[in-house]
């Protein structure tokens, strides 16, 4: 029999707000245990929260990058449950009345064709601390640092088949969270974690199988593998006669595996109801409209004008736009006059080559996008030759790096003396002598043995350290037989 | 001993310099040393912190400081954070916090210059009518120490009536104020839900929690109010106004009310109060003072205490959820595992009124009884919420009984808390509604003071404090004292 897969995923997106979600406690991480946890973080008696207007922003940020219907009524609920990370006893989240509704983005899996995935909802709510088993022998440390920052719980529809597909999905959520700016998309650091509802059934069935869910998953690959052996062992259950449960389960990466950690009969029940210290959410439509005015120009939109119009290769244009701080500087560099073909292959080769040695992220780039669209113009202006445009980024990228100094393209050139030599005269000049000082692999060459233009190309460039115009050289060469 | 005197008559002798707040400090905390043995009406005293500011009250009025507030003796309820000093909320769970942070209205009586003597004992977490649910012991009501003196704010009612203090803060979910300021002999004031900040306030039950004065007189109750009240942006559910009558009340005493007042007589609050003859009698004062009266019906009354116990024991339930022994209060010995430490340090550290509340609000809370229980008492709010917003479009305000009996006895009602929630009956419906409501003295049965609550329309505290004051200068009630104490 064959079977097929149901995927659904819950993303934990974290807000990059400055401050929690309900309190004024810094959100930066790394600070050392509890110095984020103020008293409104650590629940003591009598706080009170008061929502962050800036993560009501970004999950409207959020919505909108969707094409969501964004409820200008939500409501924050109180899930009560006991845990030693979790202060109040409660965690405020929103159950019945999420503030964005229905809507999907489209992924692109590495198989397989482009395909839309449904989003049912994203609420907005606050994280727990953590709790540290191995730090102490027989305790447990309980850091609330994290404690009240924003989340966005994006949760998907079950509308995804494959691995492969969820993954993408993940990957399509990290990348339009990043490029809307609402999540600095570390997933070292927790900034995006996912939970996965996995269920088989036989391929043409439709109704869906009895599901289980992989817990916190924070990286693509460990997505993938974790859905991938899940499949694979809920189909052996199955084929060998067993049955599904419903209950949660852990992924382990070392292992490759996933185990049981709870059965969901046995799960809480959590007594949600409206939080009574916080009003209900009401946003104007004004203050939509505000936000969808400051949405930057989302990935597929810039996909599509990088292919349509800017005459990209898909591969090229895909890999460009999926990253905004790569395709802002795309974008100027265009703008400052660079080819779009020359700029995608100089952004793609070189600039990463140079980014990857130096672990340097493109925002950061020493090599400003002016600087390269300027030294395209003038390899497109026949001033540079490829060797010597090389030459002239890693000058470019040092003095960035070392001094901090923009320098001006033309100047150095100059002062590098790597312009190319495209003067006839000059050019002829060095051949003809060439020419006289080799005369047997001269008459070679005309003797139709090719590969004698390369010996004689090699010695101008060599007499001129690389500066001539290749083509022109083969030209003069060429006219001289 | 001299009988105390009233806030606004230390507010014209420190003006007067007939005295100065130190000396009003001393003479507090002198009064209570002696006194509050048998009333137990104070959980912490705060000398040290009293007389530094009591000081510098002093200071700042040689600097020319006129505020009438200034260096005016005071005590909190002990539900308010104060920080670096015991803050219990009645209960052995906290019985070792000290709080690291002063609640809103702590602060905003500190920067009036108003003077803390002390932290006032209450029922844990603010949950009953009697005074007799605190860790701290029972308090006694000033009138016959034999007799409890109404709750949650006993304490503060009791060092009120005493004349240990003449104002106190108290704070009222379901009459919590207005009941223990009737059984004592006192006037207290439950604000609009939402006039006064609930930061810092530890919550029983936030949708109902309100902060007011407990005072000997309406004056009195007004000049703490002007200070207690005002939006806070770190409570979400304070409302933001400007209410200019309370800047004026606040420098001027309470103005002469405009007119004479249509008053509500609600039919349901009438049929079984104890209460009746006294309020015949302030009613007629009323009238002689042009009042009107009229009938008006709230036809949900009934319905009020259930709703009030499912909602409010809902809300308890999870705001309680944080005592539970990991970051602060009481924690168990020796716990062997998580579940453990919750379990034992809860169960050592609640009392059983708490418990049962909190039992009882888990369970309407969960899942296949939660439109059945929770659901539907937030749909008989409204129709109790509507039902007073009709009669408001008949009078400008309504007078009731405040509550069905005088104090009663200790130990009476202890093993009945059905029994014991009835004493609620006529204070709930309008916490339900979040309107203001106050009482005070209107008469006496069996020589225990008997009280009247003035209940008016949303954030029109003005109108019920202005008919009180017209009221209390045609009356002696509120001056009589508790004559075994003086």
């Amino acid at each position: 029999m064959s079977w097929e897969a149901v995927i659904g995923l819950e993303i934990h997106v974290q807000l990059a707000t400055k401050s929690k979600i309900f309190s004024g406690a810094s959100t930066a991480y790394g600070a050392s245990p509890n110095a984020q946890a103020c008293n409104i973080d650590l629940g003591l008696p009598g706080v009170l929260p008061v929502l962050n207007e800036k993560a009501v922003e970004m999950a409207v940020r959020f919505g909108l990058a969707i094409g969501a219907q964004i409820n200008l009524y939500s409501i924050f609920d109180r899930k009560n449950y006991f845990y030693a990370d979790l202060p109040k006893g409660y965690q405020i989240s929103q159950f019945e009345t999420p503030i964005v509704g229905a809507g999907s983005i489209t992924i692109t899996p590495e198989t397989g064709s482009p395909r839309t995935v449904g989003i049912t909802r994203a609420h907005l709510e606050e994280d727990a601390g953590k709790s540290i088993h191995d730090l102490y022998s027989g305790q447990t440390a309980i850091d609330l640092n994290r404690t009240g920052t924003p989340l966005l719980e994006v949760v998907s529809e079950p509308d995804m088949r494959t691995a492969q597909e969820a993954s993408a999905y993940f990957r399509q959520i990290h990348t339009l969270a990043r490029y809307i700016g609402i999540c600095d998309g570390n997933l070292a650091e927790g900034s995006m974690r996912c939970d996965a509802n996995v269920s088989v059934r036989p391929s043409g069935q439709t109704e869906f199988g009895e599901r289980t869910e992989i817990k916190n998953i924070n990286s693509f690959r460990f997505v993938e593998q974790a859905i991938e052996h899940e499949i694979a062992r809920q189909i052996d259950v199955l084929e060998s006669g067993g049955q599904i449960h419903r209950e949660t389960r852990l992924y382990d990466p070392d292992k490759d595996e996933t185990r049981s950690m709870r059965s969901k009969e046995l799960s809480n029940d959590y007594r949600y109801f409206p939080d009574p210290d916080l009003m209900p959410l009401t946003i104007s439509e004004a203050f939509v409209a505000n936000v969808r005015e400051t949405l930057p120009e989302l990935p597929d939109a810039r996909c599509q004008r990088y292919r349509d119009d800017l005459g990209l290769p898909a591969d090229d244009a895909e890999s460009i736009s999926s990253d905004i701080d790569r395709a802002n500087y795309f974008d100027q560099a265009v703008n400052g006059g660079a080819g779009a073909k020359q700029a995608a292959n100089w952004l793609m080769g070189e600039l990463s080559a140079y980014l990857n040695r130096y672990g340097t992220s493109i925002a950061d780039s020493p090599v400003t996008p002016e600087q390269l669209a300027q030294l395209i113009q003038r390899i497109e202006d026949g001033t540079l030759s490829s060797k010597t445009a090389k030459t002239l980024f890693d000058a470019l990228w040092k003095a960035g790096a070392e001094d901090g100094d923009e320098a001006q393209v033309d100047a150095l050139i100059d002062s590098l003396n790597l312009a190319q030599v495209s003067d006839d005269g000059a050019l002829t000049q060095i051949i003809e002598e060439l020419i006289a000082a080799n005369p047997k692999q001269f008459e070679e060459l005309r003797g139709g043995k090719d590969k004698m233009l390369g010996f004689f190309v090699g010695q101008v460039m060599k007499a001129t350290q690389g500066k001539a115009n290749p083509q022109q050289v083969n030209d003069i060469i060429r006219s001289k037989l | 001993m001299n009988d105390v005197l009233s806030l606004r008559e230390m507010s014209r002798a420190l003006a007067g310099g007939e005295i100065s707040s130190v000396e009003l400090t001393q003479d507090h905390l002198a009064r209570i040393t002696q006194a509050d043995s048998r009333l137990n009406s104070f959980i912490t005293l705060t000398e040290e912190e009293a007389m530094t500011q009591a000081a510098a009250a002093d200071i700042l009025r040689s600097k020319g400081d006129v505020r009438p507030t200034l260096g005016l003796p005071i005590a909190h309820k002990d539900i308010f954070c104060t920080e670096g000093v015991l803050t219990t909320a009645g209960s052995k769970m906290l019985d070792n916090f000290i709080a690291p942070y002063d609640a809103t209205v702590v602060t905003k009586m500190a920067d009036a210059g108003m003077v803390c003597v002390g932290k006032t004992n209450m029922d844990e977490f603010a949950m009953g009518s009697s005074n007799e649910n605190s860790y701290f012991g029972p308090v006694s009501n000033p009138w016959d120490v034999d007799r409890v003196p109404g709750g949650s704010s006993g304490g503060s009612a009791a060092a009120v009536a005493a004349g240990l203090v003449a104002g106190a803060t108290g704070t009222d979910t379901g009459g919590s104020i207005r009941q223990p300021a009737a059984l004592c002999g006192i006037t207290g004031l439950k604000p609009t839900y939402g006039r006064v900040s609930r930061f810092g306030m530890i919550a029983f039950a936030s949708s109902l929690d309100q902060a007011g004065p407990m005072t000997r007189s309406a004056e009195d109750a007004a000049l703490m109010l002007s200070v207690m009240a005002g939006f806070d942006p770190k409570d979400s559910t304070s409302a933001n106004r400007n209410d200019t009558w309370l800047t004026d009340i606040l420098n001027n005493g309470i103005a002469d009310l405009e007119r004479p007042l249509v008053i509500g007589l609600p039919d349901q609050y009438y049929e079984n109060s104890s209460n009746q003859l006294s309020i015949e009698t302030a009613r007629k004062e009323l009238e002689k003072l042009g009042h009107r009266f009229k009938s008006v019906s709230l036809p949900h009354t009934d319905a009020a205490i259930p709703v009030y116990y499912v909602l409010a024991s809902a809300e308890a339930s999870t705001n309680l959820s944080r005592y539970d022994g990991v970051r602060y209060g009481h924690r168990c010995e020796n716990p062997t595992s998580l579940q453990d430490l919750y379990e034992r340090s809860r169960e050592e550290g609640f009392g059983d009124e708490v418990k049962r509340r909190i039992l009882t609000g888990t369970y309407t809370l969960s899942v296949g009884y939660f439109d059945a229980y929770y659901l539907k008492a937030q749909k008989i709010r409204r129709l109790i919420a509507r039902d007073f917003d009709r009669a408001f479009g008949e009078v400008d305000l309504l007078l009731t009984p405040t509550s069905p009996t005088p104090a009663f006895q200790k130990g009476q009602l202890t093993d009945d808390p059905v029994a014991m929630y009835q004493q609620d009956l006529y204070t709930v419906p309008t916490s339900l509604a979040g309107l203001p409501a106050m009482s005070l003295p209107c008469g006496f049965s069996q020589d225990l003071p008997m009280g009247m609550q003035l209940i008016a329309p949303a954030f029109r505290e003005d109108l019920a404090l202005g008919l009180a004051a017209q009221f209390q200068r045609q009356t002696d009630w509120h001056l009589k004292r508790p004559g075994e104490i003086n």
